[in-house]
Order: structure tokens, then C-alpha cells, then sequence
């Protein structure tokens, strides 16, 4: 065998300086090209036997200067690449982008306009967790899921297309509005989504929740203590399946989310099985909030007056708002030009993704992915 | 009463009316058996992966293959094979050669060898073996030693993790399985295939079920197919492959027809362990039939039980179809816990309360003692499951 002259991947010598050396241990590299890295993460693995002795994950593979470029485009200009950055709640990142815009130049943005995107960004954040949901059984082994979530996603999909004529990167809000209005039917079809959908969840239990096996492999698996989450600034589904109640549209309400009615669901086990149940729970008050959001529904405009060129007077900002994975934050410095002197995106996934090495320590290597599938990473949005 | 063993002595006989010498003719009927075997083996996993796709279509709300051969693509495992054929045989660089090569063709060797004793119908059977059980279950476990040949030269890591998962797995669930099917072996009071069969035909438990031994042995059939699925690295037992941990563990190296062979060779396991699970607890190729018009009666008892011994078999496949669609995978730890914790006591008091029994002369007692048992176990991982569910607190 020729493995002991070949050259040492990348991220071996780290792994080396840290936890020392030793030929009984195992380096193996996981990704970037690995059915559940979801996408092109890469982590190094040093493996004692099955058992996971030190972890190193490695991003960049997607990076593609996303704050950079957004130095050198108009404020409006920006809103489709943000699409590009959590491609799997393009609602969601439009939605946190547009807002810290708006904020900062003062505006004040029509009621239906608002209801709009909190019925959109609900519905993203389903649509999120159904893919997340699908994925993770698909890690754990169980495939038949996978192909359910994605019948209810695909809805939700159709849904999004009627409005923006998009799937995937919609770039449906505006600064001080949104695009378009709901086609004439919309409101009656997503509320025969939301019945169709509700019944769909205790299916997903029976197959997974009340599952046994499923339990045996995500309970006691990957623990985060709410102090580590706290010291890693981890967000999102992440905290609250560490037991700490922290959820932006309650507790830093942003847009209209404080008239809607919503439990913030909360499991202090702090291991995969909390973040799966939290995540779970979420699909059902997102469902809840799209209800209401559409009974309140006003009429009237959905788009505020705003200047050709947007200018927002010179200062800074730090918008954030509730993702489908944690806290996703806007760092604007304005100069008073067309462009933002400095854009910066405070990724919930890339924090979230810094937490693994933590998690994975003395876990098996089919735990790694059970882990990793529940910090749900998007690397379009890590490596921005 | 002609049987198709009866078929082959009167061909027998026709031979020696010919002048043609016994060894020619042995020679020729083992060509045929091997024959029939392989063309066998090759349709029914050809049968297998596109009914295994059909299944999984239609559990998972889709169609499944459509299009090839027109007829619900048909076709599909047909041109599936002819595109493995053409491909492109690579070998890595860093690969033993010679083992690597060899590897498939022992896996293959392994799970062929395994149908020498699987009794079709009556008398059909290639070679009616006195030790037939004891063979079939040691000579099918001879394909982990394949696999962990395929992990070792493939000279990459996962697939070497993915051959240690196997030999693990292989290790520890051959020991309950083989203590569970000393049930029926006792039962019978022999390890030929074709006695423990005809010990299933006469006898009815409590008068209207057939005397089969799955009813008083229901603890053992259930230890059996679960070993049976680790066996085959089926779900929830596929860890030595487990897709999205170890890629494809053991073949992740292996391409075109080789990486084919081990596919064919895992499907012709599944028809190998259905078969045992048929013969040893299902009764065989034993079924209601009847005489069909133009055939002897011997004739007509062997093509029912050909037919009858599929249906068996094929219903035990389907279920580790369904199994495999449904569950979630076990994790390493787990699946060794499980061997030795839970499956070898319990096969080891299935065989102290089988001989106890035996002794005692009331098989109907290990009846309603296994039934009992199972609805204990199925009630109690049930509640548990809920239990656990519901631990978690929502607060809003």
C-alpha cells in the first residue's frame, strides 16, 4: 500500500498539533464530494476505530465574494444575490435584507405588504424544514421520508411560483414593499395547502417520531450544552433544542410577528433529538402563523413610495431576523451613496456549522452525520 | 406417486437403455442442475430489483421505473444489466489486483453454492444433503469473507470501515441465527432439507392451522429474520453500505459488471434466506392443491409446490422490501447490543423451552408461550416509543 508515502490531505497536520499523533488513529476526509455533507462542506475526520477523536470542517468550496460584490451594486441590485445565499429560504434571506434597508432609511413599509411577507416567509420556513426534515432521514437511512417531505414542498414551491414566477431564488421583496400582489386565487390555495398539510405531520411521526430506531439513533447524540450554544453564539433551532428560549420573532419581534399567536417550541435534552422535535413543532406554528396572517389579510397597497435611486442617509445598521436556521443579520455602513460603503451577513448556518467539532467529540461515524444533518447547514449561505 | 426425483431415475433408466455410461449422464443432469441455477438466480434478481424498485415506487408515492419494455418498464433490470456490462472495467492504482478482482467472484461463488440444498418442489432438490441446513447457513456466510476481500484491496478507507462493519455484523449475527434454527431442527429431528419439509405436513395446530413450524417456533422465526436482514445488509441492518455514512461502503471502489455481481450476489442472498425461513418455518413447498388434468398426481403436487415454495418466499422478500422503506438504520453499537443482549438469550431460551417442551410432549404449550411473547414485545416497544416521544416539553 502506497498510503504511507502519499502526501497528507489538507487539515491532517491541524488535527496533528491538536490532539497529537499517533498510527493506531485514522484521518479520513469527509467531503466535499460525500452524499450527507449536503453540499460541499469538508470535514476532516480523525477516527480511533469507528469513534470520532477530532473534527475540522473546511468551507470556501462555494465561496464567491457575496459581501464584496455587494459593495459594488445599488441597494436594489443586492436583493437577487441574497437569494443566492440560503438557496433553500430565499424568502427568508429577502425578507432580513430588505428590512435592514428599510430601517435604515426610516421607511415605512404598507400593511398588506407586511402580512405578505410574513405569509411568505412562514411558508419558506416550512417549505425549509421539510427539506431539512427529508434529508435528515435520508442520513439516517430512511429514505421513504425524504420522497413525503418533497411532495409537500413541492406545493409549497407551486404556491411561490404562482407569486413571484420563481422556485428556488425568488427575489420577490422590494425595499419598502414587495413585487407583485397575490394572484386572484392565491389566498384560497394556500389555505387548501395549510389543510392538506396539517394531517401530513402526525404521518411524518409515525414514521419517524414514534420510530424506535429513530429514536435510538438521535437520542444522546451530538450534545450541546446551552452554555457551550450560548459561547459559540449558535442560534436558531440549534438553542432552542438546547433549552434556551430565543426565537427573534418573539423575543426581538421585527416586521408584524407580534400579533400573531405561536408557541416558541423549547426541548432541553440539548442532543439531535431536541433539535429534530424543535424543528417539528416550528412546521406546525409556521402553518399557524400563515393562518392567521391570512384571516387578517387587509387590502390596499404593497408597495411604498420610494426614490428611483435609493440613497439611505450616511450611518450603520445591524438588522436581524429569524431564519428558518437561526439569526440571520445585515451589517450596513451607508456613506450616503447608491451603495453600501460595507455589507456584511451575519450567517446563522456558518455559526451554527462552528459548533460540530464540539458536538462530534467521542461520537461514532454514523453519528456524524445524524449531527451534522441537525445543525442543517447551507453552504450557499456559509461560504457566501 | 411420480416425483421429480422419480423423473430423473426414469430419464436414468432411458439413459441405460441408450448405452450411455452413468458418470456422462451425472455429468450431464449436474450441468443442467448448475445451469438452471445460474439462469435462475440471474431472472429472479433481475425480478428482484425491478420489483424491489416497483415497491419502493409505490410506498414512496411515485411510479418507479415506466418506460423500458413498455409494460411498467419491465425492461428496466435488463438494461440496467447490459449497461454494467459495457462499461468500463477500473481498477484503482492503489488497489490489490488480484483480490480485488477475486473478491465479487467469491461473493457470487458463496451465495450460488448456497442453492444446492434449497428444495424446490418434492424431490426436486440438487443435492438432498443430510447436514442441508448446517451447509446452507455456513456455506452463505462464506460471502463476508468476499466482502471483507473487496474492502481490504479497494485500499480506501471507507470501504475498509465498511468490510470491518461487515465482519462484525457477520460474526454476530450468524451465532443467534444458527441457535434459532436449532428449533425446527429439533422439531424435526434432522437437518435434511427435504425431512425437515416433510416434517411440516402432517399435524395441524390446533386443528386448522397447518402444522408448520413457524407457529410453535414463532420466537425463533422472528430471531431468524431479523439475523437474516443483517445477514443480507438489509435496512435496518445495511451498515456495511450504509449510503450516507460510508458512500457505498465495501464496493464503493467497484464499477461496471464486477460492482453488478455484487448486486446480483446480494439479491441472491435475499432469495437465499427466504428460502431457509420457507423451509424451516413456512412449510416448504407444502400448499393446498390438486391434480391438474394430464398430469400424474406426483406431478401435479410437485409443480404446486413449486409454485407454493416462490409464493413463500417471495411474500418474506416483499416484507424485507417493505422493512426497507420504512425503517430508519441502526448505528454500529447498536446493531452489536442488539446481537448479543437481546437476540442471543432470547434464541437460547427458545432452545431450552423447545427441548423442555420436546421432553414434555405439549407443543401446543411452546405455542401459545411464543404468541404470548410476541404480543408482550410488540405492546412494549410500542408504548416505549410513545413514551420516549412525549418526553420532550413544548412551551410557547
Amino acid at each position: 500500500m502506497s498510503e504511507m508515502s502519499a502526501p497528507l490531505p489538507v487539515g491532517t497536520t491541524v488535527m496533528m498539533e491538536r490532539t497529537g499523533e499517533s498510527m493506531e488513529e485514522m484521518y479520513v476526509n469527509m467531503g466535499p464530494q460525500h452524499p450527507s455533507t449536503h453540499g460541499v462542506l469538508r470535514l476532516m475526520l480523525k477516527l480511533d476505530g469507528e469513534y470520532i477523536t477530532d473534527c475540522v470542517p473546511y468551507v470556501g468550496y462555494l465561496h464567491r465574494c457575496h459581501e464584496k460584490i455587494g459593495e459594488n451594486r445599488s441597494y436594489t441590485q443586492i436583493i437577487p444575490y441574497t437569494d443566492r445565499l440560503d438557496y433553500l429560504a430565499s424568502m427568508s434571506m429577502n425578507f432580513g435584507y430588505v428590512m435592514s434597508v428599510e430601517r435604515l432609511m426610516g421607511l415605512k413599509v404598507p400593511e398588506r405588504a407586511e402580512y405578505m411577507r410574513v405569509i411568505l416567509a412562514e411558508l419558506q420556513r416550512i417549505a425549509s424544514h421539510l427539506l431539512w426534515l427529508g434529508t435528515f432521514g435520508l442520513d439516517l437511512g430512511n429514505f421513504t421520508i425524504f420522497i413525503y417531505c418533497f411532495r409537500e414542498r413541492e406545493m409549497i414551491l407551486d404556491l411561490f411560483e404562482a407569486v413571484s414566477g420563481q422556485r428556488l431564488n425568488y427575489s420577490f421583496y422590494r425595499i419598502g414593499g414587495m413585487a407583485m400582489d397575490f394572484p386572484e386565487t392565491w389566498v384560497e390555495d394556500c389555505r387548501r395547502f395549510l389543510e392538506w398539510f396539517r394531517p401530513r405531520l402526525p404521518e411524518y411521526d409515525a414514521l419517524l417520531t414514534d420510530n424506535i430506531l429513530f429514536q435510538k439513533r438521535v437520542q444522546g447524540v451530538g450534545v450541546l450544552p446551552a452554555r457551550t450554544a450560548v459561547e459559540y453564539a449558535a442560534s436558531g433551532p440549534m438553542l432552542r433544542g438546547s433549552g434556551l428560549r430565543w426565537d427573534l420573532r418573539r423575543n426581538d419581534p421585527y416586521s408584524i410577528y407580534d400579533r400573531f399567536e405561536f408557541d416558541v417550541p423549547v426541548y432541553d435534552s440539548c442532543d439531535v433529538w431536541a433539535r429534530y422535535l424543535v424543528r417539528r413543532q416550528e412546521m406546525a406554528q409556521s402553518a399557524r402563523i400563515v393562518e392567521q396572517a391570512l384571516a387578517q389579510l387587509p387590502a390596499g397597497e404593497i408597495q411604498a413610495k420610494v426614490p428611483k435611486t435609493i440613497k439611505p442617509p450616511a450611518g450603520q445598521l445591524y438588522a436581524r431576523s429569524e431564519s428558518p436556521r437561526g439569526e440571520l443579520g445585515f451589517y450596513l455602513i451607508s456613506d450616503g451613496s447608491p451603495k453600501p460603503y460595507r455589507y456584511k451577513v451575519r450567517s446563522p448556518a456558518f455559526v451554527n456549522l462552528s459548533v460540530l467539532p464540539e458536538m462530534l467529540k467521542g461520537c461514532l461515524v454514523a453519528d456524524c452525520v445524524a449531527v451534522l444533518g441537525s445543525v442543517d447547514i447551507v453552504l450557499g449561505e456559509i461560504d457566501r | 406417486m411420480m416425483t421429480f426425483a422419480d423423473l430423473v431415475q426414469s430419464l436414468y433408466a432411458f439413459a441405460m437403455a441408450w448405452g450411455i455410461p452413468y458418470v456422462v449422464f451425472a455429468l450431464v443432469v449436474m450441468a443442467i442442475q448448475v445451469g438452471a441455477v445460474i439462469g435462475y438466480i440471474s431472472v429472479a434478481a433481475m425480478f428482484l430489483i425491478w420489483w424491489e424498485r416497483k415497491i419502493s415506487a409505490h410506498i414512496q408515492v411515485r411510479f418507479g421505473p415506466m418506460r423500458v419494455g413498455g409494460w411498467h418498464g419491465w425492461a428496466q433490470s435488463i438494461a440496467d444489466g447490459l449497461k454494467l456490462l459495457l462499461k468500463e472495467d477500473i481498477i484503482p492504482r492503489g488497489a490489490d489486483r488480484v483480490v480485488f478482482v477475486l473478491a465479487p467472484m467469491v461473493v457470487f461463488a458463496a451465495s450460488l453454492a448456497a442453492y444446492v440444498t434449497i428444495p424446490w418442489a418434492p424431490g426436486l432438490i440438487v443435492r438432498d444433503l443430510n447436514i442441508g441446513i448446517l451447509y446452507m447457513v455456513s456455506i452463505s456466510s462464506l460471502t463476508v469473507v468476499g466482502i471483507i476481500m473487496a474492502g481490504w484491496s479497494s485500499n480506501n478507507k471507507y470501504s475498509v470501515l465498511g468490510a470491518m462493519r461487515s465482519a462484525a455484523q457477520a460474526v454476530s449475527y450468524e451465532v443467534p441465527m444458527v441457535v434459532a434454527l436449532l428449533g425446527p431442527v429439533m422439531l424435526a429431528g434432522s437437518m435434511r432439507m427435504g425431512a425437515l419439509v416433510e416434517a411440516q405436513a402432517q399435524g395441524a395446530w390446533l386443528g386448522i392451522l397447518p402444522g408448520w413450524f413457524v407457529f410453535p417456533q414463532i420466537l425463533a422465526f422472528l430471531i431468524y429474520f431479523i439475523c437474516a436482514l443483517a445477514e443480507c445488509n438489509r435496512l435496518p441492518f445495511d451498515i456495511p453500505e450504509a449510503e450516507s455514512e460510508l458512500v457505498a461502503g465495501f464496493h464503493v471502489e467497484y464499477s461496471g459488471m464486477r460492482f453488478a455481481i455484487f448486486f446480483l450476489a446480494e439479491y441472491a442472498n435475499m432469495f437465499t434466506v427466504s428460502a431457509i425461513a420457507t423451509t424451516m418455518f413456512l412449510g416448504g413447498w407444502h400448499g393446498p392443491w390438486i391434480t391438474l388434468p394430464g398430469l400424474s398426481p406426483g406431478l401435479s403436487q410437485g409443480l404446486f409446490g413449486l409454485a407454493w415454495f416462490q409464493v413463500k418466499c417471495y411474500f418474506l422478500i416483499f416484507v424485507m422490501m417493505w422493512l426497507r422503506w420504512t425503517l430508519a438504520r441502526l448505528r454500529v453499537d447498536q446493531l452489536m447490543d442488539f446481537s448479543w443482549k437481546v437476540l442471543l438469550p432470547l434464541s437460547f431460551a427458545n432452545l431450552v423451552i423447545t427441548g423442555w417442551v420436546l421432553v414434555a410432549g405439549t407443543q401446543i404449550l411452546l405455542m401459545v408461550l411464543g404468541v404470548l411473547f410476541v404480543v408482550a414485545l410488540a405492546v412494549g416497544l410500542a408504548g416505549r416509543a410513545r413514551g420516549r416521544a412525549a418526553t420532550g416539553t413544548a412551551r410557547g
